[in-house]
């Protein structure tokens, strides 16, 4: 507090003569344009999200970069799951991250797709504790998760890519926050259960990605069918045709009906995703297809 | 932390008290109030925002080959980095890392940092 008899003046913001040196709006300009300069060589930005969790996102978003990679493209996958991580285990990447000349380097995972997760930074099995007073978490924590995201995308020497894969937590909000930070991705694709249940979340994704102006969007219906083990005859999991009704009613396309294969988290789990460690299982052909798709403008 | 604003036409000052959670918020933009000296480093925000993640975002990923002259830090002298502004804490390690590379010293310790500070001029550092 000011005090005594000396009138002290602090400089006003309308006093600032250089905006770069002091004003936060520069700071934040500057932040842009370091985000928007270091995404320049991205060929294609690629959001995986889910209107709730559970739904085998993660493993999608594995699945699609390993594809991508072993095609022969340069792809790279970042975590944006902050809190819960787990696309460095699923695509076997180890360790913490490299300091390059401009930023950190991404980790190589399963046929080299570049990583980015917290799990890379956080010692192994540990919680992501954000500090900060207890009173107001739920105000500035998401402020902060956003700025991590940032920084995670402008931070980090992601070079020349064919494809970014963005493997977001659950939840339509997280797809604004992405959006606000880099505009409306090349692609985003939505993953769910074909289940009755999912069908008013699917629908709520859809409609605020219509409204945001992303033009490319995908239903992708994960454990959409289960393949008996002696005769091979595949079954719906959940309603018959369930996931075709629910592209229909939700204005989506169907990209993907991904069968339900154990395989999938057991060989994820180890850090190999399927679509190298058994290729020629029908989920593995399946998530190959979805790549190939998401590839494609 | 207080901080008085004066109007540009009249003068009135007024006080404005920033709490914890108002800092926070603030600093979660990665915004310096008061504006930056030096850059940000990389990942300044995650490094300085979540606990125990300064030391093993350091570390080396399992392609790249390992860096040579790399140097351990010793709990003291872990903790009296901590006592370094988040804002320059990346820069100062840096430089003491560099000290002590070129020096083929395995550990830093206060000890360490304190010739570096002697040696080098960083004093308050």
């Amino acid at each position: 507090m000011s005090g005594g008899s000396e009138r002290r003046r602090i400089r006003t913001y309308h006093e600032v003569a250089d905006p770069g040196a002091e004003s936060v709006v520069g700071q934040v300009v500057e932040q842009r344009r370091r985000l928007r300069e270091r995404l320049a060589g991205v060929g294609r930005l690629v959001a995986v999200g889910s209107g709730k969790g559970g739904v085998g996102k993660s493993a999608i978003s594995a699945n699609v970069a390993a594809a991508l990679a072993a095609s022969g493209r340069a792809v790279g996958a970042l975590d944006a799951d902050l809190d819960g991580p787990s696309l460095a285990r699923m695509l076997g990447a180890r360790g913490g991250l490299a300091r390059g000349d401009s930023g950190f380097r991404p980790a190589r995972g399963a046929a080299g797709v570049g990583v980015v997760s917290m799990d890379l930074l956080v010692a192994e099995g540990a919680p992501v504790r954000w500090r900060g007073p207890e009173e107001h978490r739920f105000a500035w924590q998401s402020v902060i998760e956003t700025g991590a995201l940032r920084e995670f995308l402008s931070d980090v020497e992601w070079g020349a890519l064919d494809v970014l894969v963005l493997d977001l937590p659950p939840g339509t909000e997280k797809l604004a926050r992405l959006i606000d930070l880099v505009g409306s991705p090349d692609a985003v694709l939505i993953v769910t259960t074909p289940s009755e249940a999912a069908r008013h979340v699917v629908a709520k994704s859809a409609r605020f990605l219509e409204d945001a102006g992303v033009r490319e969007v995908g239903l992708v219906a994960n454990m959409a069918t289960w393949s008996c083990p002696h005769c091979g005859v595949a079954e719906p999991l959940f309603a018959a045709d369930g996931a075709r009704r629910l592209a229909r009613d939700s204005g989506l396309e169907l990209w993907a009906e991904v069968p339900f294969d154990p395989r999938i988290a057991a060989d994820t789990d180890e850090g190999m995703p399927i679509v190298l460690s058994a290729p020629e299982r029908p989920a593995a052909r399946s998530l190959a297809a979805l790549a190939e798709r998401v590839a494609a403008p | 932390m207080a901080v008085v604003y004066a109007c540009p036409a009249c003068g009135k000052e007024t006080a404005m008290l920033a709490n914890p959670m108002e800092t926070r918020l603030v600093s979660g933009l990665g915004i310096e109030v008061g504006g930056r000296s030096v850059p940000p480093e990389p990942l300044e925000l995650v490094r300085s925002s979540v606990e125990g993640l300064e030391e093993r975002a350091e570390g080396v990923a399992e392609a790249a080959p390992p860096r040579p002259g790399r140097v351990r830090w010793s709990e003291d002298a872990r903790e009296r980095l901590m006592a370094v502004p988040s804002f320059v804490r990346g820069m100062v390690k840096r430089i003491y890392g560099e000290y002590a590379a070129e020096r083929g010293i395995e550990e830093i310790t206060p000890e360490i940092m304190d010739r570096a500070r002697s040696e080098l001029g960083l004093e308050g550092m």
